[in-house]
């Protein structure tokens, strides 16, 4: 474990390191290419339908159309909706927001809008007004299978494993619900069901592609927003197609968890995004937690050693004071 | 994000959307882990660590006394602590799952690990110390047990630190000696409640010892200059540390002054316990307090980004 | 689109991809304009001004595709003398009576086409003459028959090429939308001028020889009180340039539920049979020969409709059909007048219908005014619901809104209540015909659970349950039913009977089998064809429905996916792909064209065409159906041959589309005195309350504009997607959008809650506040602006099920195109505020308060102008 790649870095073959024997199939996932999304939520629906998830709540959130929330134990894809300003020219999006949702505006985004200020900023005419263009962009949220995923690495049971497909997954059976893996995972998608203490996320339809079938999110995708495939592939479609939407001038596509360099070593499923990542609730700069786990040992250890050494100091001196 | 993006995003979008998230909500789900039993679980399994290696150090410096006061309270503590873990479960019945594998990675199966063998060996130490059957092995496994102390001290700061909670994270390398510290602390003051007089000097310049490693290790964490350590500042949180830092600075004090007088010294383990656990539950709750709000999942990696220049 | 066909606009997607240019034109910012190019908001109801503005934009700048407008157009054709339009009549055209609100429609005719009309008497329909249309036209909506083809036409116009002649029908179109400046659309749609610059500029650039454009469409355009005519302007516009019968052209309307294509094809509606053939009405001496008559004598394929009712007539009676006794054509309903959907509510509020099947329809929460139709149910002998669910309209007996109100008293209701589980598709085989013609089989997955049947095995075994009943009845009115065909083999465990049979004579069968295209049929009895533009589905005793050859292995047309009516075709009028001389228009869009040397059409497409005649071809005289037609006459359902830009036959409310506000406006017309449709047709009835329009007294009381829609997670009225979890969590609760604009002057809150109130009633909503809700801004003549607020309201939500909320249909008022009685749910006015409503009696009494705000409410504004 003192071999820096296994816990955090670059990582060609997740499966093999995992000790999956040679000729496993090679590592797939997901681009979702959040450009071309029309959050129609088939692929909610068609997660929840293949996996016979529950339904979570009955709830408006008045997010826009997103009355989903976030990822969960029996949400396992999630289509966020944000309404926002793009500015005509240049400077950042401006969040709408929602008017009343959330926590007040806090400093730095003094930017979110609410009703009043709406109807003064507004500029007269029919034509967009100076906060530019309105925007709504909707992404489909999954588990992102990471290279280095915390959540394996932390669960003490074996109940997660990495698939021979690179994927990681949760073993029902064996899950005792110690809940470690849920504070771990960096991008807060795994979670514990409350009803039965397991925990559960996205299996990259396990069960679906041992028989060879696309995952059932990306099968009912309309629009090829989902992508499924081979990693590698992906990574070269997202690129071209990150460079095609530069050439239209949408400057401010970028792709989001797909460099194998990065805090966790890269993700199986990865987005191409128009907006900074926390605005799609997205972590900007995840790190896996283990990265600096040799480093936490061995702080342990020194602690460890100091409460031996404290106790035998304070003995040491009587023992001496008795001669 | 450093990578695939470009250039020619906007300065202004980096300061316009730090802190934000998506309408506000977490990005982090909440830990799992429930209270009391979760800062429970931390403090017995130091507590029972500390006074394992107590009692095995007295043992072979000839204070039975304190030998025996402390394989109880060892065997108390590391069953005391089994039994929040497994009531922490999601599926308690499958508690022994635990021990399916040794997972270097998983602090929890590295703990596991540790928690057995010692809470067995504490528990046998302790049967044969109050049954008087078996002496000379009761004093072997009593020994064992106090070898495995204090990993059991410790190895819990590790079991926070290796989450993607922001404050427990970001301050791994000072939580493995407040936790030290504050087992010290809390072994010395059980000891001050449950050993003979005579002992308790020794126990006396442990519990200082202990109670200035705690202090100093948690007021580091609380002074760090960056965003992730404000939870420990702010609410319930700042309060139960303050309470903890004065139950315990108050207790190595009267445990000092109070020398001769039992009550005092009683007095004195009392606040060392309390302390302890207060420390223990306020950082617990900080943990959730960093969670709930995503500033402090978003700020921190936007200037970490910002650092390395990526924009 | 997005929010409605998200399967189907997988390929706009494609298209953009492709580089093609998506521009959305609605009042709200839907999922589709989240990722269309453009987006143009406009106040409802307003499109034919814009839609017009585009034509006027096109016929000021000679934008249109001239060679295609001479030769496949009647741009040339000559009008009558008499005639007048709305520019000399101020919003009228020549022939309205006021008094029974109908326009005698004979001076829109082409000139020279009086001494026809002589031929009259014999029409079945006797008050119309050769020109359909009038009232008996309106009662029947015959205008549906026309979905396979135009209306009956005997003479062939006069032209005139130069298209200088002033009474031509192209002069006649510019002057007639000369004043449908980009000022009036402004004016009249709030659509900024420079934005209505641009999309004409971008549609015109995309239009000719080397581009096309398509429109696509629903029910956005359609459920207006001029619903037919938004069409019309659309199709002049793309007729103008060239788009029709071209690859990437057309006006694709988007259908709605999944087979309601099939459901007009062979129809569930009271006056169309099979292939829109219209339903003879009832009057003296009507026999299949004058049934017939002014369609065989007209040119184009309706010239052969006697080999259709002829086959359709042996198909439905067999043996008992024979030529002595005009295939049984007696056996065939008549028409006494107007049977739709609303008119059959008001009879049974009349206490004149007794009896009702509601079958796979919920109008207690989806038809407009739902209080009307509950009513309406509430006053029947008995009621039959087949249902996936137990839905609104099953149960409002036992707690419709009206029970909570004390408006109806359970025990006091008459009605009998029968419900019927019935399999949902998947529990059944059968085909579903699509918005594109497309016939698409599909086959049964699961038995139906408990008690549910299919609706054939319903109606099957209900048919021969009564004939079992009426066995050996010499009653001569048993005859229809006991001389029916009716054997179909079943199968299975429930007796199902078997799909493939009755698509096998909706097919069509002749002395060999299996016919195997429309073309074959007969007028003497020897071949019988459940539904001629079908004929060919089951051609080779093969199921061609359920064809499912993949993309990669066949030519980019597709012809091995399903099967198109008709013949298969994919485009229909494909002829007008290529010019006059038969030669692709241009490389780029070539589709079908003439092979010399094969003397024959060929192409990527089946040839909407006869194949081997020639672009010289000129009918004979007393040439008759296809043969009067010419080898340039591309509309080949057209009794010309033509498209029409003028339509001097088939439309009740005029022959050229003209902007008329939504019966319910806050808005004065900007462009006639005439405010809205003259025809459209309406119900006065105290509990159908019409508010005040335009300027009129009153109108203050309801300012705002609503507009009804659907939700991509919901569907229709409800059954289908309230009840299952997984679709009820994401919308689960009814809301209102508005704008925050609308939500400062109205105190409203996100996430509060509204009511919305008409002269109707009062529903409650949940708020959102969103900016794709935009406040619109009108020009006034005057120069200064006025701002229209736009509530907007999915209509999914009813009382039962998992996610429920108060029906949006609460507050429309019935009133409808007069052309196809479609309800004007897109477009009326409201008052809004923060609140939940009040409840039971006190709702009543809300209510009643505003309807007392309104100046002398009744009569006065229940006929407006
Ligand atoms: N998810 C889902 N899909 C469906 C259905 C469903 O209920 N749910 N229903 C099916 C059925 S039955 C049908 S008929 C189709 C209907 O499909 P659509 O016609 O797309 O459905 P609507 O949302 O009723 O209306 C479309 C749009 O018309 C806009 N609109 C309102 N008034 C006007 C106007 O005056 N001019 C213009 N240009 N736009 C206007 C509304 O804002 C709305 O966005 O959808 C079918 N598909
Ligand atoms: N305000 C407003 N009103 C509207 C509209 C609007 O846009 N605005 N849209 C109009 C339009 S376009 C339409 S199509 C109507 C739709 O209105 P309705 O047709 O009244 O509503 P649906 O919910 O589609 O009803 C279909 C029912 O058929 C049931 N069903 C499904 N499959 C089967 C089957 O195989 N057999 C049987 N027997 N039943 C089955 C379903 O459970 C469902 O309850 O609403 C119209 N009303
Ligand atoms: S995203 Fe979270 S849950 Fe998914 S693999 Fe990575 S760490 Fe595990
Ligand atoms: S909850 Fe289950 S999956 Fe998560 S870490 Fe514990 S055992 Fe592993
Ligand atoms: S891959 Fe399967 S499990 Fe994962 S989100 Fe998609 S459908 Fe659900
Ligand atoms: S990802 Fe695909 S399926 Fe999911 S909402 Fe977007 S378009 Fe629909
Ligand atoms: S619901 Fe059915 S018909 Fe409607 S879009 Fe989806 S697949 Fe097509
Ligand atoms: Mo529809």
């Amino acid at each position: 474990m003192n071999d820096g790649h296994r816990l955090s870095g670059p990582l060609p073959d997740p499966a093999a390191d995992a000790g999956h024997p040679e000729g496993h199939p090679p590592r797939v996932g997901f681009f979702t290419d959040t450009s071309v999304c029309i959050g129609c939520k088939a692929c909610e629906v068609a997660c929840k339908e293949w996996n016979a998830l529950p339904e979570d709540g009955l709830d408006l959130l008045g997010q826009s159309y997103d009355n989903t929330g976030a990822l969960g134990a029996s949400t396992w894809r999630h289509v966020a909706f944000v309404e926002q300003r793009a500015p005509a020219m240049g400077g950042a999006p401006v969040d709408l927001g929602m008017p009343g949702i959330g926590p007040p505006p806090r400093s730095g985004d003094g930017r979110a809008r609410t009703v009043g200020e709406d109807a003064e900023n507004r500029a007269e005419g029919n034509g967009d007004d100076d906060a530019g263009a309105l925007r709504w962009l909707m992404s489909s949220d999954v588990c992102k299978h990471c290279t280095h995923a915390a959540c394996l690495d932390v669960c003490p049971t074996g109940a997660l494993f990495r698939t021979e497909f690179g994927t990681v997954v949760v073993q029902d059976d064996i899950c005792n619900g110690c809940g470690y893996c849920v504070p771990a995972c960096p991008y807060g998608v795994i979670d514990i069901r409350a009803d039965n203490g397991g925990a559960f996320k996205c299996t990259m339809c396990y069960d679906r592609l041992g028989v060879g079938l696309e995952p059932a999110c990306a099968k009912a995708c309309p629009t090829d927003s989902i992508q499924f495939g081979p990693l590698d592939e992906l990574r070269e479609r997202a690129d071209r197609r990150v460079a095609e939407l530069r050439e239209l001038g949408v400057d401010t596509a970028r792709l989001y968890g797909e460099q194998p360099d990065d805090g966790v070593g890269g993700d199986g499923a990865f987005f191409l995004l128009l907006d900074e990542p926390e605005i799609y609730g997205l972590p900007p700069d995840p790190v896996v937690t283990t990265r600096d786990l040799p480093s936490m040992w061995r702080h342990a250890a020194v602690a460890a050693l100091s409460v031996a050494a404290g106790i035998a100091a304070s003995f040491v001196v009587t023992a001496r004071r008795r001669r | 994000m450093r990578h695939g993006e470009t250039p020619n995003v906007p300065e202004a979008a980096t300061s316009a959307t730090s802190g934000r998230s998506y309408y506000g909500r977490p990005i982090l789900k909440q830990p799992a882990w429930k209270t009391p039993d979760a800062p429970l679980y931390l403090f017995l399994g130091g507590l029972a660590g500390a006074s394992a290696t107590t009692a095995a150090v007295a043992d072979l410096t000839g204070r039975p006394g304190l030998a025996r006061a402390g394989r109880y309270v060892a065997a108390a503590g590391a069953t005391a602590s089994v039994g929040t873990l497994v009531h922490d479960l999601g599926r308690p019945a499958r508690f022994l799952h635990m021990l399916r594998v040794f997972k270097p990675t998983s602090p929890l199966s590295v703990g596991s690990w540790i928690l057995a063998p010692f809470s067995a060996a504490a528990t046998a130490a302790a049967v044969s110390a109050a049954t008087g059957v078996l002496p000379r092995w009761g004093r072997t496994v009593g020994i064992a047990a106090g070898a495995l102390g204090p990993a059991m001290c410790t190895y819990t700061a590790v079991l926070l630190a290796d989450t993607a909670i922001p404050v427990w994270h970001e301050s791994y390398r000072e939580l493995p000696f407040a936790f030290a510290g504050s087992a010290l602390a809390s072994a010395g003051g059980a000891a001050l409640l449950a050993a003979p007089p005579a002992d308790h000097p020794p126990v006396r310049r442990l519990v200082v010892v202990g109670a200035a490693l705690e202090l100093a290790a948690v007021t580091r964490i609380e002074r760090r200059k960056d965003i992730t350590a404000e939870p420990y500042r702010k609410g319930r949180v700042r309060t139960l540390l303050t309470a903890g830092r004065v139950l315990t600075g108050v207790g190595a004090g009267l445990a000092l002054v109070g020398r001769r007088n039992r009550a005092l010294s009683a007095l004195a383990g009392v606040s060392l316990l309390a302390g302890g656990l207060c420390t223990r539950f306020g950082i617990f709750e900080a943990g959730h307090e960093s969670a709930r709000d995503p500033k402090y999942v978003v700020r921190p990696q936007r200037d970490r980004l910002a650092r390395q220049g990526g924009r | 689109m997005a929010e409605c066909h998200p399967v189907g606009f997988q390929w706009v997607m494609e298209a953009k991809s492709r580089g093609a240019k998506v521009i959305h034109v609605d009042p709200r910012f839907t999922r589709t304009s989240a990722v269309a190019d453009l987006h143009v908001p406009l106040r409802a109801g307003s499109d034919i001004a814009f839609l017009g503005g585009l034509v006027n934009y096109v016929l000021q700048n000679g934008l249109e595709f001239r060679d295609y407008l001479l030769a496949y157009t009647n741009a040339p054709a000559i009008l009558r003398e008499d005639f007048r339009d709305t520019e000399d009549l101020d919003g009228l055209f020549s022939g309205y009576d006021p008094d029974s609100r109908h326009y005698d429609v004979h001076t829109w005719m082409y000139d020279g086409a009086e001494e026809v009309t002589a031929a009259a008497g014999e029409r079945d329909d006797t008050s119309v003459g050769t020109t359909h249309g009038g009232r008996r036209h309106r009662e029947a909506a015959r205008a549906e028959t026309y979905g396979s083809g135009g209306a009956a036409l005997t003479a062939k116009p006069s032209l005139d090429l130069t298209l200088e002649h002033e009474r031509c029908v192209y002069q006649v179109l510019k002057r007639h939308f000369a004043r449908y400046t980009p000022e009036v659309v402004e004016e009249t749609c709030g659509i900024p001028v420079e934005q209505f610059l641009q999309v004409a500029q971008a549609i015109t650039e995309n239009s000719g020889r080397e581009r096309t454009t398509a429109f696509c469409y629903s029910v956005g355009w359609t459920q207006h009180t001029v619903g037919v005519q938004y069409i019309r302007t659309a199709a002049i516009l793309q007729t103008l340039l060239g788009n029709i019968g071209r690859p990437g052209g057309g006006i694709l309307a988007l259908r709605g539920h999944a087979s309601i294509q099939g459901s007009t094809d062979i129809p569930t509606l009271f006056n169309i049979l099979p292939g829109y053939i219209p339903m003879p009405h009832a009057h003296e001496r009507l026999d299949l020969d004058t049934f017939v008559a002014t369609d065989s004598a007209q040119a184009g394929f309706w010239g052969n409709m006697r080999s259709y009712v002829v086959s359709l007539l042996k198909a439905w009676w067999g043996d008992a059909a024979t030529a002595d006794n005009d295939f049984c054509f007696d056996y065939l309903p008549r028409l006494t007048g107007d049977h739709g959907t609303y008119q059959t509510v008001m009879n049974q509020l009349a206490g004149e219908c007794r009896g009702y099947f509601l079958v796979g329809e919920n109008p207690a929460v989806g038809s407009a005014n739902a209080k009307l139709q509950r009513l309406g149910m509430a006053n029947l002998d008995w009621l039959v619901v087949r249902d996936l669910q137990m839905i609104e309209s099953a149960t409002f007996w036992r707690d419709g809104p009206e029970i909570e109100t004390g408006e109806l008293r359970t025990e006091e209701i008459p009605t009998e209540v029968f419900f019927l589980p019935a399999a949902a598709h998947t529990e059944k085989d059968g085909s579903f015909t699509n918005t594109q013609r497309l016939l698409q089989w599909h086959h049964q997955a699961v038995e139906p659970p408990g008690d549910a049947r299919s609706d054939l095995w319903f109606y099957y075994h209900l048919g021969r349950i009564i004939r079992e009943k009426l066995a050996g009845s010499t009653d001569p009115r048993e005859r229809p039913l006991l001389d029916l065909t009716w054997t179909y083999p079943t199968q299975g465990p429930l007796d199902e009977p078997d799909a493939e049979a009755v698509l096998r004579e909706i097919n069509g069968v002749g002395p060999d089998g299996a016919l195997s295209a429309y073309t074959e049929l007969k007028y003497d009895g020897s071949t019988a064809c459940g539904c001629w533009i079908y004929c060919g589905v089951y051609a080779g005793e093969h199921n061609h429905a359920a064809n499912r050859q993949p993309g990669h292995e066949q030519s980019w047309v597709a012809p091995g996916w399903a099967w198109a009516w008709p013949a298969n075709r994919r485009i229909l009028y494909n002829r007008a792909s290529a010019d006059p001389q038969g030669r692709p228009w241009s490389e780029r869009k070539r589709y079908v064209w003439w092979d010399g040397e094969k003397a024959h059409w060929t192409g990527a497409d089946v040839p909407d065409f006869e194949p081997t005649k020639p672009p010289d071809y000129e009918p004979p005289e007393g040439a008759t159906a296809q043969d009067a037609l010419s080898g340039t006459d591309p509309f080949i359902m057209q009794a010309d041959g033509k498209a029409w830009l003028f339509a001097p036959s088939g439309l009740t409310d005029g022959p050229l589309p003209t902007h008329y506000e939504p019966a319910e406006s806050p808005v004065a017309n900007p462009l006639y005195a005439q405010q809205a449709n003259p025809a459209r047709q309406v119900y006065v009835d105290g509990r159908n309350r019409y508010h005040p329009s335009g300027g009129e007294p009153g109108s203050e009381v309801f300012p705002y504009v609503f507009t009804t829609y659907r939700l991509t997670e919901h569907h229709t009225a409800g059954g289908m997607s309230r009840s299952l979890p997984y679709l009820a969590e994401l919308q689960p609760e009814f809301f209102c959008e508005v704008s925050p604009e609308l939500a400062a002057e109205r105190g409203l809150t996100h996430l509060g809650w509204a009511t919305i109130v008409s002269a109707r009633t009062a529903i409650e909503a949940r708020v959102l506040v969103t900016e794709r809700m935009k406040p619109l801004r009108l020009r006034r003549s005057d120069g200064g602006t006025r701002t229209i607020h736009q509530v907007g309201l999915p209509y999914h939500w009813g009382p039962n099920g998992l996610s429920t909320g108060d029906a949006a249909n609460e507050l429309l008022a019935v009133v409808l195109d007069p052309n196809v009685h479609i309800q004007e749910s897109k477009a009326a006015t409201c008052d809004i505020r923060p609140g939940r409503r009040p409840h039971g009696q006190a709702l009543l009494d809300f209510v009643a308060h505003y309807r007392n705000r309104v100046p002398e409410a009744g009569e006065e504004w229940e006929e407006p102008s």
